[in-house]
């Protein structure tokens, strides 16, 4: 019952990883009792269970999850909204106004219109159905400002880092609000624009390096050395 | 909704495959009646009708003369076109010939083209000038599963049946048509036999129901000296290197047999 | 196909191109070229260029030809018209829409078709040179492409020829060769999961010398493989560097 790899090694869709007494685990599939990757990724093992952390993949919706969308198209009784999925997701607009909607009194558009960024969360979702999102819960809905980077959305978790250690460091040490939507959209808000860049490049820097070891040192490093001028020039002023 | 149907369609046709029998009562290695009319119409030079099982397929052959290509100046030209005519199933949508009808017409054409069928090097009247056009047009009538076996038997039977006009060239250059016809000069018979992998069991001639349900087709134009002239596979599955050879293997056994039940 | 009197192979059994008659041309493959596909890779199989973009799974449009269980894979093979000699019209020609379809039906086994229902993969492959074989270096370039796009996939898919040439049978044709030559099969594969997924022949060939055409495209995908494999983790490695 062998295995055919190394902890963190870089794997191709159909790499044969393991054989036997395994099971597949996120990103591989198992045929004849032989495990395989599924994902160009960095495979690992969990117990018997293999998996691959994709380095590419897409955002497949899930209930529950905070996303953060773009408004493509005010329909008859909601929105279409772009979640960077393979699907689209509906927000209905009974979810927006808290009250019976009445097409002759109320102008979707003036609510929200195309182009309008949301922070949402997937309320329902399954294979037949495309995903239908809610707003009505504290700290859901219409972004009005701040600033929006995607990343993959595999890399979510990086950036959250062990029990949210990672991006409580960043909130802290640049004062900006951070939403991570699940899938991969990121919106921070921040006292100043520079603060805010502060935060993104943070961010970026996990994005490019996340499976590389003593990546929280260097964050940290890069925070303190990004904060220095920014203090300064806010004592100036 | 066909997909629900065709889901118990498919429990029933792997089940009896796996017993080695299928839906319709033949054995895997089945090919079902063939009925080959030729000379069906009138106004064609050549024309064929073919029933595979309940497959039916008209091929009718025009003849008409045209340039050759620049690169074979004293070759006559041949061209074949499908059409899935709307009749004949309700998948079948009027409009320009889609991918299937497409793959149809190029994979009975480079069983024809390859095993050189036709003497196209006597189809010619004027070196790089003027030569005989053959255009074989396949037309499905009924859809029951193996077009490709179906159209090609067609197409071959029709060729066969394929009459070109006597004619001269006078002093001036000009073409005469003369009284009376020569039969379409031929050299070899390519026959061409169609396996679907089913349930990873591979069974020949599928039909409509069969190839609902399969994963993919591997069709072989053998012709008669036992030589492989074209190979096309189809569907969205794969094969097993080791099925591929067992499929040429039955095809060339299934090839043989045909030609001395057709006497071709 | 014609047969000429010069002989493409010499006696010491040297192609044309100065190969022998096992032997591949240099492929060359880089992934992730174009910024706006989902997915993309570059390929040059010998004087063969040909670039290969994926986009999805997103939204089918037309939404009809959604499939409610399963997810759809399109495929456009297209020759631009200044990759051959004679320029060929830019409208999709018969050659074009049957090879689109067997280009897909060879990368389709490679997909898990069922996870994404009601979505589409639409793979759109360029051919900027010809010169014999583009059908099997497209496939080659477009499974890097549909991998560089994150859709999850069973295998890589990998695609050569062999046929046949002055009697010999030969690996990888060039344009010479498959013009001249008796019999050209195109090939394309799985390689870990050893199942062909695409297969045709055109020329007249002996059962046994099918039988060995095949093996040998075989072979030769296997070693473009290799290729394929690091021209993926290639774009991905740079990641992990950082660590060193």
């Amino acid at each position: 019952m062998p295995t055919f790899f190394e902890k963190k090694q870089l794997v191709t869709p159909g790499e044969l990883l393991a054989e036997g007494d395994y099971l597949p685990g996120e990103n591989s599939y198992v045929e004849n009792g032989k495990i395989y990757a599924a994902r160009i990724g960095l495979v690992d093992s969990d117990n018997k269970k293999v998996n691959v952390v994709a380095l590419r993949a897409f955002y497949v919706p899930k209930t529950g999850d905070i996303i953060i969308g773009t408004v493509v198209e005010v329909g008859f009784n909601g929105w279409t909204v772009n979640i960077q999925a393979p699907y689209t997701a509906l927000l209905r607009a009974s979810d927006v106004l808290s009250r019976p909607f009445k097409p002759q009194n109320d102008e979707l558009s003036a609510v929200l219109n195309a182009g309008d960024l949301i922070v949402a969360k997937i309320a329902s979702y399954d294979r037949a159905h495309d995903p239908q999102l809610t707003v009505a819960e504290p700290g859901l809905g219409k972004i009005t400002r701040g600033q929006i980077l995607k990343v993959t959305p595999t890399k979510i978790p990086r950036i959250i880092g062990r029990k949210g250690s990672m991006i409580s460091m960043i909130k802290q040490e640049t004062n900006c609000q951070i939403i991570l939507g699940l899938n991969g959209v990121i919106l921070v808000t921040g006292k100043t624009p520079e603060n805010e860049e502060v935060a993104i490049t943070a961010i970026r820097k996990i994005e490019e390096e996340s499976h590389t070891s003593g990546l929280t040192d260097r964050i940290t490093q890069l925070l303190k050395e990004q904060k220095q001028p920014i203090t300064l020039e806010e004592t100036q002023q | 909704m066909s997909s629900l149907v065709t889901k118990v369609k498919l429990k029933q046709i792997e089940q009896l495959v796996e017993k080695g029998r299928r839906f319709d009562d033949r054995g895997l290695m089945d090919t079902r009646e063939i009925k080959i009319e030729q000379g069906v119409i009138e106004k064609a030079e050549g024309s064929a009708r073919v029933f595979l099982g309940k497959t039916e397929v008209l091929v009718g052959v025009k003849v008409e003369t045209g340039e050759p290509f620049p690169d074979t100046p004293n070759d006559g030209v041949m061209t074949v076109n499908a059409e899935l005519v709307p009749l004949a199933h309700p998948d079948f949508e009027p409009g320009p010939p889609d991918e299937k009808s497409i793959e149809l017409a190029r994979v009975v054409d480079r069983g024809i083209r390859e095993s050189h069928a036709i003497s196209t090097e006597k189809l010619c009247i004027e070196a790089g000038k003027k030569v005989f056009v053959v255009f074989v047009d396949v037309y499905v009538l009924n859809h029951d599963g193996n077009l490709i076996d179906a159209s090609a038997l067609a197409a071959m039977a029709a060729l066969m049946n394929t009459k070109i006009p006597n004619y001269e060239i006078k002093d001036d250059g000009e073409l005469k048509i003369k009284q009376g016809y020569t039969p379409l000069p031929m050299k070899s018979h390519p026959i061409t036999v169609t396996i679907g992998k089913i349930n990873n069991k591979l069974v020949v001639d599928p039909g409509q129901e069969e190839e609902s349900v399969m994963d993919s087709r591997i069709t072989f134009a053998i012709n008669e000296d036992g030589n492989i002239c074209a190979i096309q596979k189809g569907g969205s599955s794969f094969f097993k290197p080791q099925q591929i050879l067992e499929a040429s293997k039955i095809a060339l056994d299934k090839v043989a047999e045909l030609r001395k039940k057709l006497n071709w | 196909m014609n047969e000429k009197s010069d002989k493409l192979i010499d006696k010491k059994g040297i192609r044309g191109d100065g190969r022998k008659a096992d032997e591949l041309r240099p492929v060359k493959l880089q992934v992730g070229v174009l910024p706006n596909a989902d997915g993309s890779a570059y390929i040059e199989h010998g004087k063969n260029k040909i670039l290969a973009a994926a986009f999805g799974p997103r939204e089918m449009h037309p939404k009809h030809l959604a499939q409610a269980d399963r997810m759809v894979l399109r495929c456009r093979y297209h020759m631009a018209p200044f990759s051959v000699q004679e320029r060929k019209s830019p409208a999709p020609s018969r050659r074009e829409v049957e090879l689109s379809k067997v280009i897909k039906e060879s990368l389709e086994p490679a997909l898990f078709l069922e996870l994404y229902p009601r979505t589409g993969v639409d793979v759109f492959i360029e051919v900027l040179q010809a010169d014999g074989g583009t059908r099997c270096a497209s496939i080659t370039a477009a499974a890097l492409a549909i991998a560089d796009a994150g859709v999850p996939m069973k295998d890589l898919v990998v695609a050569c020829a062999a046929g046949k040439v002055d009697d010999t049978v030969v690996l990888d044709l060039y344009d010479a060769e498959d013009k001249l030559g008796s019999a050209d099969v195109p090939v394309a594969c799985m390689p870990n999961l050893d199942a062909v997924t695409l297969l045709q022949m055109d020329g007249v060939l002996s059962p046994d010398e099918f039988e060995k055409a095949v093996s040998m495209a075989m072979d030769g995908c296997k070693k473009i493989y290799e290729v394929q494999k690091e021209a993926l983790k290639t774009k991905y490695m740079v990641v992990k560097e950082v660590d060193e």
